[in-house]
């Protein structure tokens, strides 16, 4: 059946009780999807950690054995001996599954789907069926790039950028079926988040409630929803390129191989028109959810709520302009390096208003504290010095010494880890009631806060000393260069609090599933928060709502003089609230 | 399904949009599709442009390698299937059953015989020796290459190749998604005499993407052809 | 190990570590207000029973200040920034008097052609040496970098030059060694399974130490001894 026929189908049938392949696997419901997509990403985030904690002995501990590395096979870590082939896998991975199977579904995939409708008031997406394809894409493209490690010759090899032509060509990279994979995968997933994308901009465009206006929805919604265009129009490139990449590797053609008159920086720059949306995709939902979790702590309306909608808005557009920043060194035309220099300084601009606001949300507030608070600030803080260490590239003679060094890994793990990761934190922590109906518990949440925080700072701080120093990126062995070897100290300082940062997030992992089973029952309203889902038992029932819901309000009406309690509910009708004047429907 | 089925049949009035506009989800959501097909094809067509102009030699002159009757007629017909769809959908709008059978079946007739016409013309390019690596060593386009270097583009075949085939292979593939999809809703919805003239949602959104399919393909014709 | 920018040895190094400390002034003190501003918010807000928070929607005064301030400081580092980019990167920024080395980069070697004694690239007396790269001081020295296989890129940090070398472009890039001294030259682009080992020596001699080393290394045709 496809999805044109459904509205002809009994409607009474809706809510009877269906067999676990329905409800849970092959689920349409919006809520159902987002969780499938928590779990998944979150076993690719432990994979993820799990390879960085590999790429850490090496550098820590270069030559020598890893702990438990004897279970893994001769071409890969002989006698746990880690080798420079496999390192460079471990590399590519790592960045991989981190930006496309992990930060990029659980800020997408779990939160858009989950939020975009309970927080709109809308029964399910625009197109629940879609919707489905686009998660078991999504899962199929994961486990095509899992895959890669267990192939001949191993996984791709050629970092998460991919750079042409050591990607084009397996005689110079030396991973075949790897390489492959890695651009199939890249291509399902493309078509994954085309398929999201597409709902979530008509959900947000059609399906909200009455009196749910543009400048009623929260800036998580916002956030989303410029996300979601973002990643309609950039995900094609990306695919597009990784086709042609595939074809380079497969069919013989000569896209970027300059023996035959392709060209090498043509995959960069599709590569780096994808990614620089895409980095923004990979923060834009986390600023959004932090927004309406500070609002939330400080029981305070958001401060300068349409600038922060115009910044939204701002840093997405500009985004588009910026690319060429990754290249200024890559032998692009230089007067190109001025122009993407000064595009690249204006995205500060947004930024810096975004944190301002954030700043003067909390300012004269009534804080408390709760773990996804708790979480939103240290987002703030993290956020401010990953953003502050890209002015640092952005400058273009001052790129040319920092390019590819550990400058850049440290400012790329201020902005995923300190920014997006701290976020996903406390927004898992914040809908997680939402979600199953249980609170996760206030103490061991405190506890992974405070310690991540701490092993964070320690890991990725001495990064930007270690990059300063001149440090190159991806190099297997870096006492292999004099001027290197002075810092293995600091080397193996980082790789111990990688470590420790490590086994902190198995607390939130086991708080996860303990809480699960085990976790306080959650009431309906545990945040006292006003957003529309907060109206739903928790968990939210199939389907949302009997009646959908009527606003009345903005979402970050805390402690307005017009009521006693410290909350104004979007839904909650005060006597001189006027009901919304309805448009006329639309056709067909 | 069932679940779907409620949650769209709620999500239509009595909800009216002061929300939204005045456009149904499908074919907002065909829109905002053909939003990120744009950048997929301009993805494309913008790396046939850079190489092109960044190649190191002169491409093969129009009409030297690709057989440019033969494709005409094929863009004509394509023309001819947006032309019918355009007559399908507005002999439904005024409930006509019959003619949309007539004029939406006559619509896939031409996607088919689009899509077969550049089968034939894909392996008539390979069995000359055209491939997306390049002219085949001994074939008969390496011969003639040979001896007319420039005009033939002998020094960026490997470009033209690539391009040519990526860009019309995945048109072509995007027309067989159409074939496909409209043959199917032909068997389901048209032939039962499903469709009506409130309700013809499908007729419009497949037509919408039909459209789109058939502009690239103007634009494709033009550059890999013509130029 | 130390805990600062490496040594400066190249006319370069003045003008990146002083828009180094410029921004890291900048970005200091964007960083303390913030942070300071967080942990008073944090102590001095913090929860009371009792309590209401001020209901306030925002205040358009204080969002224009702190959407001017960084927008005006943000230009004017771009304007200085650029001075600088164009005399290091900039399209007529190599000095005529440069002296010429060709890098040819392959996985995962350097190959250094020199240009012997009679100082031009491309004549007789060019010859090449593996992973030694030697250079006169207080001398521009324009390089030649061409790839034979994958992106390299060439890097010296205390000469605080890094120019990615590609393959199928000829890129120049240049500068003046002020230090003598032995540094290492890294490939800082991925480039493979032995990127790690892809270095290579950097000698920055005296003019007359250079001469000296040319005029043997010429003659042996194999530039000195390997290290």
């Amino acid at each position: 059946m496809t999805t044109a026929a459904a509205p002809h189908a009994a409607p009474h049938a809706g809510h009877a009780p269906m067999g676990f392949w329905r409800k849970y696997i092959f689920s349409t419901d919006h809520k159902i999807i987002g969780i499938q997509f928590l779990f998944v990403s979150l076993f690719f985030l432990l994979v993820g950690g799990f390879l960085a904690m590999q790429i850490r002995w090496q550098l820590g501990f270069p030559g020598r054995p890893m702990p438990g590395g004897g279970i893994l096979p001769e071409t890969m870590a002989p006698g746990g001996v880690i080798l420079p082939e496999y390192y460079i896998q471990l590399v590519t991975m790592h960045g991989t599954f981190m930006v496309f199977f992990a930060i990029m579904p659980l800020l997408v995939g779990v939160f858009a789907n989950f939020l975009i409708p309970l927080k709109l008031g809308a029964h399910d997406m625009a197109f629940p069926r879609i919707n489905m394809w686009s998660f078991w894409t999504a899962f199929l493209a994961g486990m095509i790039m899992l895959a890669g490690f267990f192939v001949p010759d191993g996984a791709a090899r050629a970092g998460w950028t991919s750079y042409a032509p050591l990607s084009a060509r397996p005689d110079l990279s030396g991973a075949s079926y790897g390489q492959m994979l890695w651009c199939i995968s890249l291509v399902c997933l493309g078509l994954s988040s085309i398929l999201g994308s597409l709902n979530y901009i008509t959900t947000v465009i059609n399906n909200r409630a009455p009196g749910m206006t543009w400048f009623r929805m929260p800036l998580s919604v916002w956030a989303l929803f410029i996300t979601a265009i973002l990643g309609l129009l950039a995900l094609p490139v990306l695919s597009g390129a990784a086709i042609m990449l595939l074809f380079d590797q497969t069919i013989g053609t000569h896209f970027f191989d300059p023996a035959a008159g392709g060209q090498a920086l043509l995959w960069q720059h599709l590569f780096w028109f994808f990614g620089h949306p895409e980095v923004y995709i990979l923060i834009l939902p986390a600023m959004g959810m932090v927004s309406d979790i500070i609002a939330n702590g400080s029981r305070k309306p958001i401060f300068g709520y349409h600038s922060m909608v115009f910044a939204i808005v701002g840093i997405a557009f500009l985004g588009w302009m910026v690319w060429g920043h990754h290249m200024f060194v890559s032998g692009m035309n230089p007067t190109l390096g001025s122009t993407f220099m000064v595009s690249t300084l204006i995205i500060a601009v947004p930024s810096a208003i975004k944190v301002f606001n954030w700043m003067g949300t909390m300012w004269r507030g009534n804080l408390h504290f709760h773990v996804p608070m708790l979480n939103a600030v240290g987002f703030v803080a993290m956020f401010v010095i990953g953003g502050l260490s890209g002015i640092y590239m952005a400058a273009t003679p001052l790129d040319m010494f920092i390019h590819d060094t550990y400058f850049i890994v440290a400012h790329i793990h201020y902005v995923l880890f300190g920014g997006s990761l701290f976020a996903l934190f406390g927004a898992i922590t914040y809908w997680y009631p939402k979600m199953f109906g249980r609170v996760m518990s206030e103490r061991w949440g405190k506890i992974h806060f405070w310690l991540t925080l701490l092993f964070y700072n320690c890991t990725f701080f001495p990064m930007h000393i270690y990059g300063m120093g001149g440090a190159m990126r991806r190099i297997y062995d870096p006492t292999q260069y004099d001027f290197l070897r002075p810092y293995q100290p600091l080397n193996q300082f980082i790789t111990i609090s990688a470590f420790l940062l490590f086994a902190t997030q198995l607390i939130f992992f086991v708080n996860f599933w303990w809480s699960l089973f085990k976790g306080k029952k959650a009431e309906q309203n545990p945040w006292h928060d006003n957003g529309l889902e907060w109206t739903l038992p928790s968990p939210a029932p199939h389907g949302n709502w009997e009646r959908v819901p009527t606003v009345y309000r903005g979402p970050y009406e805390f402690s307005s003089p017009e009521v006693a309690e410290d909350y104004l509910p979007q839904t909650r009708k005060l006597p001189t609230d006027r009901e919304p004047v309805l448009a006329p429907v639309a056709g067909a | 399904m069932t679940h779907a089925a409620v949650a769209a049949s709620a999500m239509r009035p009595p909800f009216p949009a002061e929300r939204g506009v005045d456009v149904y989800n499908k074919k907002l959501g065909m829109w905002v599709f053909l939003g990120s097909e744009v950048m997929f094809f301009t993805a494309l067509i913008g790396s046939y442009v850079i190489l092109r102009f960044g190649a190191p030699g002169p491409w093969a002159l129009p009409g030297k390698v690709l057989n440019i009757p033969v494709t005409a007629f094929n863009t004509f017909l394509l023309i001819c299937s947006s032309v019918s769809m355009v007559k399908a959908y507005a002999a439904i709008a005024n409930g006509d059953q019959k003619w949309l059978k007539i004029w939406f079946g006559l619509t896939i007739l031409c996607g088919a015989g689009f899509v077969a016409v550049q089968a034939y013309e894909y392996t008539h390019l390979i069995h000359h020796g055209f491939l997306p690596s390049g002219y085949r060593d001994g074939s008969e386009l390496a011969e003639l290459a040979a001896a007319n270097p420039v005009m033939y583009g002998q020094a960026v075949a490997g470009l033209y190749g690539s391009t040519f085939f990526t860009m019309t292979g995945f048109h072509g593939f995007h027309v067989t998604c159409g074939v496909i999809s409209m043959l199917y809703l032909y068997v389901t919805r048209v032939l039962p005499g499903k469709y009506t003239k409130d309700d013809h949602a499908g007729v419009e959104v497949v037509g919408l993407y039909w459209h789109f399919v058939d502009l690239v393909w103007i634009i494709l014709f033009t550059i890999v052809y013509l130029i | 190990m130390h805990w600062w920018l490496p040594l400066k040895a190249s006319t370069f190094a003045g003008p990146i570590d002083g828009l180094f400390i410029a921004i890291l002034i900048i970005t200091g003190i964007a960083f303390v207000v913030v942070e300071a501003g967080l942990i008073w918010f944090i102590v001095r807000y913090r929860r009371r029973p009792g309590r209401k928070a001020f209901y306030t929607h925002g205040n358009a005064r204080a969002e224009v200040i702190w959407t001017a301030i960084p927008a005006v400081t943000m230009v004017a580092l771009g304007v200085i920034s650029n001075h600088y980019w164009v005399q290091i990167k900039g399209r007529n920024s190599i000095p005529p008097n440069a002296y010429p080395i060709a890098i040819h980069a392959k996985q995962f070697e350097w190959q250094i052609t020199y240009p012997g004694p009679d100082g031009r690239l491309g004549t007789a007396d060019d010859f090449t040496v593996r992973n030694q790269l030697h250079v006169p001081v207080g001398q521009p020295v324009v390089v030649h970098l061409s790839s034979e296989d994958v992106i390299h890129s060439f890097y010296v940090p205390q000469l605080r030059v890094r120019q990615d070398v590609v393959p199928g472009m000829d890129i120049k890039a240049w500068f003046q060694a002020t230090v003598p001294g032995d540094y290492e030259l890294a490939c800082s682009q991925l480039c493979g399974m032995g990127h790690y080992k892809m270095r290579a020596r950097v000698t920055v001699h005296t003019q007359a130490d250079f001469d000296a080393w040319m005029k043997q290394a010429a003659q042996a045709g194999t530039g000195g001894t390997g290290s």
